[in-house]
């Protein structure tokens, strides 16, 4: 391609898409959209801990039932 | 909040130094200063003002996801720009179907840009065309040719050396040439 040829597509490509304005700006306040963002990837790292914790607590009342297999009634009585 | 200097918010080294720290009043600050800049490269790529928007929140948010690879002798803006010409080619490669380009590109046009001698037709023809270029060879084209930004800061958006730039640019135009010339169009 020739460096006339280079330029006629340039023009060419110019006219079917002009440049934006120089300082384009967003139609509205883009922080809040960011704090919402922000809040939903962090709300499954909340969720991620409370299937841990829970998790941990059935594995603790197995490990004390098998234990002491006469405190099932009582563990039965306060769930 | 930046500090203000004749009403222009000015990021201190405090604020970036507070931002790698994860402090979100530091992060703010630095959104407010940079998110009309990261936007308007964001739309000068995507050519579509929603889309840049919610492009603009996905960049700051990886921007902060990775502030502790932030480098401040190398300038936030720069590194921005980068992240969000990632972000705006993801874009890109997500949305493949070149004619809903065209008619996103519609509204941007000016009346002052428009050459009464060429048809609207081949105008059309050539947005089609270049929606239809691989994606990595749009950007390179749009934002060295299209819309004049120095090769250097466009290198550094992409990542790569101005050579490769002005390489893809070439690539891109020639790829425009025949896409043009297979539709009769000999420009």
């Amino acid at each position: 391609m020739s460096a006339h040829d280079e330029n006629r597509i340039q023009h060419l490509l110019r006219q079917a898409l002009p440049p934006v304005d120089a300082e384009p700006g967003p139609s509205r306040d883009l922080w809040p959209a960011m704090l919402r963002r922000m809040d939903s990837n962090a709300a499954p790292q909340q969720r991620s801990r409370w299937v841990w914790f829970d998790w941990a607590l059935v594995a603790g009342l197995a490990v004390v039932a098998a234990a002491f297999p006469a405190s099932i009634p009582l563990l039965l009585y306060y769930l | 909040m930046g500090n203000q200097s004749s009403g222009v918010l000015v990021a201190t080294a405090d604020h970036l130094v507070k931002f790698r720290q994860g402090d979100i009043d530091a992060f703010e600050s630095l959104f407010r200063i940079h998110q009309v800049k990261v936007y308007g490269w964001i739309l000068r790529i995507v050519r579509n003002p929603a889309a840049a928007e919610e492009l603009t929140v996905e960049s700051f948010w990886r921007i902060y996801q990775a502030r502790a690879r932030f480098d401040a002798s190398r300038g936030f803006e720069p590194w921005a720009r980068r992240i969000a010409t990632n972000a705006a080619l993801d874009w890109l490669r997500i949305r493949q179907p070149d004619c809903e380009l065209t008619e996103e590109l519609m509204p941007l046009r000016t009346a002052l840009s428009a050459d009464p001698g060429v048809i609207a037709e081949i105008r059309s023809k050539t947005a089609q065309a270049f929606g239809r270029l691989p994606p990595i060879l749009r950007v390179a084209a749009i934002l060295a040719v299209v819309e004049e930004q120095p090769h250097k800061e466009v290198a550094q958006a992409l990542g790569i050396s101005v050579t490769a730039v002005k390489l893809r640019v070439f690539r891109a135009l020639r790829l425009l040439r025949k896409d043009l010339e297979r539709q009769g169009i000999t420009p």
